[in-house]
């Protein structure tokens, strides 16, 4: 098939961006939407231009690295996929294609369709975890987990880190993110002593990044590559509420602890 | 040289214990005037960073992806071994240990392997107080599986998505100590050299890949965990990121490459679909639980659907010829009978190089909602990339390079014979012989980063005194000065071909003549076209724009140039190594029934090379290997 497409080029951070048109024959539909820009970059590449800079790694749908928005969705038409795993089956002959990066402040544009998440690496250095040292670990039977909550546990821990959510959202929020962790730990036992705290600290960080806040569009479980729910998000603010409530609390205990 | 294992002797059962006991401790006090370097952020690097801030040391850690949790760990599918026997079984730390060894066909030392069995069940109590969300029972009791090629259910699993789960496990403990300030994270960084002064690892260079800066960092210890080297093959089920660079370069700086041919060919890939092709996408293994492997009889039916090929006309080839292991035979055997069929022309699909791994037996014993329950993501995921649906069709696979078990040699503290450089996980050579296990590679970078390297890298620090050395040293100099004229040199070669053409270019060499079968005249052959490739590359390549920015083909061209240079030792490796064993399989040495021919008597040992300068013989060096557990024989699965 051949394809008309329009590509967000930006040099950098600091310079303005631009569409750019280019026209790509002999696409196969078998072809992954990546290997498609890869057919076009080697073609740029031989003309002497420079190549459509993007960001990719596994190509299987799990590390969360690629990420573009096509024709006004993240990781393009198709649901539950992500960029790499989308094919060109997915479009026809003659197809118009607007491919652009993730759009949010806190997701700033580094080169072309490459964008800067490390925001989300910081919510997770800001309480996402569960404090377990290596070597102090019980057996892993000796605490029974319902199969249900692991599994809920499970879904909400199948989130990849691709930032789709927070592009899909017209607040740029990452609520789904955020509460796609919290619930993760907060379903499972090893994860009550710091749940109220590790909410509170995380949905803090996403504030202080940028991000906006949750007013329930739902864009985000639509634009989710891994089907994320956003009964995680309604859980969060459970939590949240709580938190709030205990916060005192907690920080007159922990500093009377000394 | 003479290659010292450094292993205790002695009951192997305690070796590991008295081994903890013997090794000198840092004080507590000490741990944070030590700086500590990491290269790599999947299981073995991630979980390494994160256990020595925890324990004190200033890390320092690195990953060429934009977060650590993007490691191509984390597309592991199947599961993680451990030796809990919560089965009731008849598992044991033993027979993990026996069919460990026994699955790496006697090729990797004894005392690793029985202290990887050995700490495979404190990985499990570790990730489990994490919150890896790992499958379970209605009783609330953890679930296990058998996994490829084990007779015991010893494989936890999180779905087809354990790799994940494990790495976020790694990931969060690593930002916890990113966020207390114990390690520095340089994402979106990848290094170019290792710094050795007075003959121990101080240092490496790095390049910042979105501003092109180069820059040396300086510490007391280095620790390579920057994974396998798969993707000289061009086309593997590795990340397109994955590349040799790190291991590369230490290489060239005086640490010994070992077993390179140990390449793993992974049974259940799906097929290639053209000449675009990127990269090959792995269905886990657990499929051949359930799925039956099989192609037409007769050649004259390969282009006919599944459906209309009736059952009396199918060869389920793993069943007839392994009636004890059927469909769950290790990978090199599953592999190399897909190939062996196919070669006979009884492939099926586009270009022949496919065979049928079919559900419906299963989906008829257990349902379609049981079935869908197993493997649900995996169906889906087979059908997004082929247009296939596997509940109605049978799935077509063909095998892919996946994993590589050769790679730097270490000793048993899992220091190269560079004092100062360790090396952990798939970067290693250790663990796994000359074939890998299913769910073995989790267990192993576990391993390495929460339970081996956190005792070892303190030995070491503790036996000695280190002298401050700063960036401006002149080795520290000398090595970032020779990674700026490289990359000078990529920019100015301004040739007709690009980095990406050379590499594909490099894989088909790789995998016409050193892929699941290998014989010497090919071997020859390679060797003379991977010079000449190589030679090519540095006159006709061509890269555009400048070093000093976020340049993606100036990445792939240092990447290429190294695995034209690794390319050619592996080759050398599979050359000399004149018999067959695991994922080493040499025509000229089988048995009559066509299996994998090990000459024990002239190769129970590690081939450790070293580097002589591009264009010259690497030099052998053997560390011979003793089996006094497990007794080498004719690995037999009928």
């Amino acid at each position: 098939m051949k394809l008309k497409l329009h590509i967000w080029r930006q040099p950098n951070q600091s310079a303005q961006g631009a569409f750019a048109d280019y026209e790509l024959g002999d696409v196969s539909e078998d072809m992954s939407f990546l290997e498609m820009l890869d057919v076009l970059n080697e073609k740029l590449s031989a003309d002497g231009k420079d190549p459509v800079a993007f960001d990719h790694d596994c190509r299987e749908g799990i590390c969360g690295m690629c990420g573009m928005v096509v024709n006004g969705s993240p990781h393009g038409p198709r649901k539950s996929t992500t960029t790499c795993q989308l094919h060109m089956r997915s479009f026809k002959d003659g197809d118009e294609l607007w491919i652009e990066p993730w759009r949010a402040q806190a997701f700033p544009v580094l080169k072309d369709l490459v964008v800067d998440r490390s925001s989300f690496d910081r919510i997770i250095q800001s309480g996402g975890y569960i404090s377990a040292r290596a070597g102090s670990a019980q057996d892993a039977n000796a605490t029974l987990i319902p199969k249900l909550d692991a599994d809920t546990a499970f879904e909400a821990a199948a989130c990849i880190g691709c930032g789709a959510c927070v592009a899909a959202c017209p607040n740029a929020s990452a609520m789904l993110f955020v509460a796609a962790k919290v619930s993760h730990l907060g379903h499972l036992p090893q994860g009550q002593p710091e749940r109220y705290s590790r909410v509170r600290k995380m949905v803090s960080q996403m504030d202080a990044e940028g991000f906006g806040g949750c007013t329930n569009h739902k864009e985000c479980e639509a634009a989710c590559p891994k089907g994320i729910s956003i009964s995680h998000i309604a859980r969060l603010n459970r939590d949240l509420v709580k938190a709030q409530l205990t916060a005192a609390e907690e920080k007159a205990v922990s500093e009377g602890a000394g | 040289m003479e290659l010292k294992s450094n292993a205790p002797a002695g009951d192997i059962q305690t070796r590991w214990e008295r081994h903890r006991f013997e090794m000198k401790l840092v004080n507590p006090a000490n741990k944070r005037k030590y700086n500590v370097i990491v290269v790599g952020s999947g299981l073995a690097g991630g979980s390494a960073a994160a256990t020595l801030g925890e324990l004190g040391y200033n890390v320092r850690c690195f990953c060429y992806q934009d977060s650590p949790r993007r490691a191509h760990s984390i597309a592991a599918q199947g599961g993680i071994n451990a030796a809990k026997n919560y089965q009731n079984d008849g598992d044991s730390v033993y027979r993990l240990f026996y069919d460990t060894v026994k699955g790496g066909d006697f090729r990797a030392r004894e005392s690793n392997v029985y202290r990887l069995a050995e700490l495979s069940v404190n990985i499990i109590d570790q990730c489990v107080a994490q919150g890896v969300p790992f499958a379970r029972e209605y009783s609330g009791l953890l679930a296990n599986r058998s996994f490829g090629g084990a007779q015991v259910s010893r494989t936890f699993y999180a779905r087809g998505q354990t790799g994940q789960q494990l790495l976020l496990g790694a990931y969060q403990a690593l930002s916890r100590q990113i966020a207390d300030g114990k390690v520095k994270m340089y994402p979106r960084t990848e290094m170019l050299d290792v710094v050795v002064v007075n003959g121990r690892a101080r240092g490496i260079v790095t390049r910042d890949m979105v501003s092109g800066k180069t820059e040396v960092h300086m510490a007391d210890a280095v620790i390579l965990a920057t994974g396998g080297y798969g993707n000289v093959f061009y086309l593997s089920t590795n990340a397109k990121g994955c590349n040799v660079m790190a291991s590369w370069r230490a290489h060239r700086r005086g640490a010994l490459m070992a077993n390179p041919c140990y390449t793993q060919i992974h049974p259940t890939c799906i097929p290639v679909s053209g000449d675009y092709q990127s990269k090959l996408t792995l269905m886990s293994e657990s499929l051949r639980n359930d799925g039956r492997v099989w192609v037409p009889k007769r050649k004259e039916d390969v282009g006919k659907s599944a459906a209309s090929i009736a059952e009396g006309d199918r060869d389920y080839y793993l069943e007839r010829k392994y009636p004890s292991f059927g469909n769950l035979v290790p990978r090199d055997i599953a592999s190399r009978n897909a190939k062996e069929v196919c070669d006979e022309g009884r492939g099926v699909g586009p270009g022949g190089l496919g065979v049928y791994l079919d559900f419906s037996d299963a989906i008829k014993r257990l349902g379609e909602a049981a079935v869908s329950e197993r493997y649900g993501n995996l169906f889906e995921m087979y059908e997004r990339i082929t247009g296939d649906n596997p509940y109605k069709t049978p799935m077509r696979i063909y095998p892919a390079i996946h994993y590589t078990m050769g790679g730097l040699w270490v000793d048993y503290n899992l220091m190269s014979n560079v004092p100062g450089l360790f090396v952990l996980g798939e970067a290693n050579f250790s663990d796994h012989g000359a074939n890998r296990l299913g769910a073995s590679a989790l267990m192993q970078g576990l391993a390495d980063g929460y339970f081996v390297i956190p005792y070892t890298l303190g030995h070491y620090l503790a036996q000695q005194k280190f002298e401050p050395v700063s960036e401006s040293t002149a080795e520290a100099k000398d090595a970032l000065r020779s990674a700026d004229d490289r990359i000078k040199q990529f920019l100015s070669i301004n040739g007709k071909r690009s980095p990406d053409s050379f590499h594909r270019e490099l894989g088909k060499i790789c995998w016409d003549k050193c892929g699941m079968a290998r014989d010497a005249a090919g071997l020859k052959e390679a060797l003379k076209r991977i010079p000449e490739l190589r030679e090519e590359f540095w006159k006709n390549l061509r890269v555009l724009g400048s070093g000093a920015e976020l340049n993606q083909s100036l990445e792939q061209a240092g990447r290429v140039a190294d695995f034209l240079e690794f390319g050619e030792l592996m080759c050398n490796d599979a050359l000399q190594r004149e018999e067959s064993c695991g994922g080493h399989f040499r025509t000229e040495h089988q048995t009559e029934e066509g299996e994998a021919k090990r000459d024990d008597d002239k190769f129970t040992y590690v081939a450790a090379w070293e580097w002589k300068g591009v264009g010259n013989a690497p030099q052998l060096h053997k560390e011979p290997l003793t089996f006094d557990y497990v007794h080498p024989s004719q690995r037999s699965y009928k």
